[in-house]
């Protein structure tokens, strides 16, 4: 989806001069979409992601709106305390992208997977988050949010190729898409793991169980229609390429708490990673129990009350 | 007036304060373009090293930006003069406190300049200290590689730290060199002579060529005596003894 943003993005600038990207030397075979349209307004920081943020927030102060551009724990964790006094305290519309949410860059290490980025950043009030689950709402992710005021994260996940069935790119600021009509169990996943849960959910309805899945692309703040949907399910799987604290996980959990709701919820997401160990992207969902086998075996456990 | 406030609101860092009054005064009166905030041409101005905020407060107040009532205010419940500048006052653009931020702002802030064609300049003010900061180095490096030649750094270079001398800290010298090597059109003046401070900025190519910084030597504690250039008045507050004295020691030499 880094390539759908881009390209989205580039179309964007040629109608608005003020979008600027600064890359922290990133994007190879990808930004060029936009740098060779936009070369005036491309600017490579170098592999100092702090300063990127820095001067970020001192372009948005002057009126534009600048991408900064990395991979997620060097677009968010490295310059973290630069996002939070720059451009959430100033409230700046500085875009902050970070492709390969999750274990996307999994033959990569830990040095490049993105397991707390929405942990940290959500926090923070004044930051809206993004996580698109596939190319397609991509697209549409950011062509509705682009010129939102204050900042922004988008977590972009690096693969142009699959989408999500039946999702067709739709992507409302605040809300969540629904997948499914089943009454038995809610899949709520976030951003790229949306096609494992949804994988996970037709196993489930070969054996006969009902299953709806909400997309939550807009994760923050939180959307508005997601304790309505949950009001409805008995059981609720959350499904997210992140630690299982800090993200939609979390976030659900929150929600039952606040509305009070009646609603049995099993996190999925990375737990501990094994130091030293990597491998391809399916590989790590598997050992996390993100595979779409191990969220439908997790899901059957909670349903006959044994997770 | 700095030695006012920090009494009356029983608040340190009036070392630091004293170390920069001179460098802002030569600033904002002779050199910035301090016009309406929306004015195309305004300068950006930075205080990186946020801690010396009461300084700037008094040139925002000689300046009009702010009241007497507002300066009063200065570290009470509810004000917007904290101990470090906010965004949200007039005057301020950027809301510092936190060391090695501030020149990436102001980096940013002339690159904007120049892709809006704005003759306007971007400075910041930073501390010796400050430049233990990694962040500082990235954005001296975007700013020689990027031409940004209507960017001015100005460096207290105070010799001191919140625990000591920087020599014995994390040294630092030969600073005016290491930013030379690294790009930049180095001056090295004294940052307590007002004239010729506005002399080497007005002298200063900021429509072509490499950033510039002036390397200011200064004296922490800057007139008062008891407390040139000693550690403890980096967070002390004064006795009414010692305010006395130094409102002594600043009449005498004005």
């Amino acid at each position: 989806m880094r390539r759908a943003f881009l390209e989205t993005l580039s179309d964007l600038a040629d109608k608005d001069p003020r979008i600027v990207l600064l890359t922290g030397d990133l994007g190879y075979m990808a930004i060029e979409t936009f740098s060779e349209r936009h070369p005036d307004r491309f600017f490579n920081a170098g592999v100092a992601e702090q300063n990127m943020v820095g001067m970020a927030t001192g372009l948005a102060q002057a009126g534009f709106i600048p991408f900064t551009y990395s991979i997620v724990p060097f677009s968010v964790l490295r310059p973290y305390e630069f996002i939070r006094n720059g451009p959430v305290h100033h409230r700046l519309p500085v875009r902050i992208v970070g492709v390969g949410g999750g274990f996307e860059y999994g033959s990569n290490g830990i040095s490049h997977y993105g397991l707390e980025d929405v942990a940290v950043l959500r926090p923070m009030p004044d930051i809206t988050i993004v996580a698109p689950a596939d190319h397609e709402q991509a697209r549409e992710a950011l062509s509705k949010t682009w010129n939102l005021p204050g900042p922004i994260y988008y977590r972009l996940g690096k693969d142009d190729k699959t989408t999500v069935p039946g999702l067709a790119g739709r992507f409302e600021p605040g809300a969540v898409q629904l997948l499914g009509r089943g009454r038995d169990l809610l899949f709520v996943a976030m951003g790229n793991a949306a096609s494992e849960a949804v994988a996970a959910s037709k196993l489930l309805e070969e054996q006969g169980i009902g299953c709806t899945v909400a997309i939550v692309a807009a994760v923050h703040p939180a959307p508005s229609d997601l304790a309505g949907v949950l009001a409805q399910f008995k059981t609720a799987v959350s499904v997210e390429a992140h630690y299982r604290t800090g993200g939609v996980g979390s976030l659900v959990a929150e929600i039952i708490a606040d509305e009070n709701l009646q609603c049995r919820l099993i996190r999925c997401g990375a737990g501990s990673v094994a130091s030293g160990i990597t491998g391809s992207q399916q590989h790590l969902y598997d050992l996390h129990g993100l595979s779409p086998q191990k969220l439908a075996a997790t899901a059957l456990g909670a349903l006959k009350g044994t997770p | 007036m700095i030695l006012e406030q920090s009494k009356r609101a029983g608040v340190g860092h009036i070392g630091s304060a004293l170390s920069i009054a001179d460098i802002v005064a030569a600033l904002y009166f002779g050199i910035m373009n301090t016009s309406a905030k929306d004015a195309h041409e305004r300068d950006r101005f930075v205080l990186a090293k946020g801690h010396a905020v009461l300084a700037l407060y008094v040139a925002l107040y000689l300046k009009g930006s702010i009241s007497f009532e507002d300066l009063n205010s200065y570290c009470g419940d509810g004000t917007l003069l904290g101990v470090h500048p906010e965004c949200n006052l007039p005057g301020i653009d950027f809301a510092s406190g936190s060391l090695g931020h501030g020149l990436s702002f102001a980096a940013g802030a002339a690159l904007a300049a120049r892709l809006q064609n704005s003759s306007r300049r971007a400075f910041a003010l930073l501390s010796d200290g400050e430049c233990n900061e990694g962040s500082v180095w990235e954005a001296v490096m975007f700013a020689a590689h990027n031409k940004l030649s209507n960017l001015i750094a100005i460096i207290d270079l105070n010799g001191q730290q919140a625990l000591g001398y920087t020599s014995n800290v994390l040294s630092l010298d030969p600073l005016a060199e290491r930013w030379r090597a690294f790009g930049w059109d180095v001056h090295e003046v004294n940052g307590h002579d007002i004239p010729a401070m506005q002399a080497c900025i007005a002298g200063l190519d900021t429509s072509s060529g490499a950033p510039h910084v002036l390397v200011a030597r200064t004296t922490f504690g800057k007139g008062v005596s008891f407390m040139e250039n000693q550690i403890k008045w980096h967070y002390w507050p004064m006795s009414d003894t010692e305010y006395a004295q130094a409102i002594h020691d600043v009449s005498a030499a004005a």
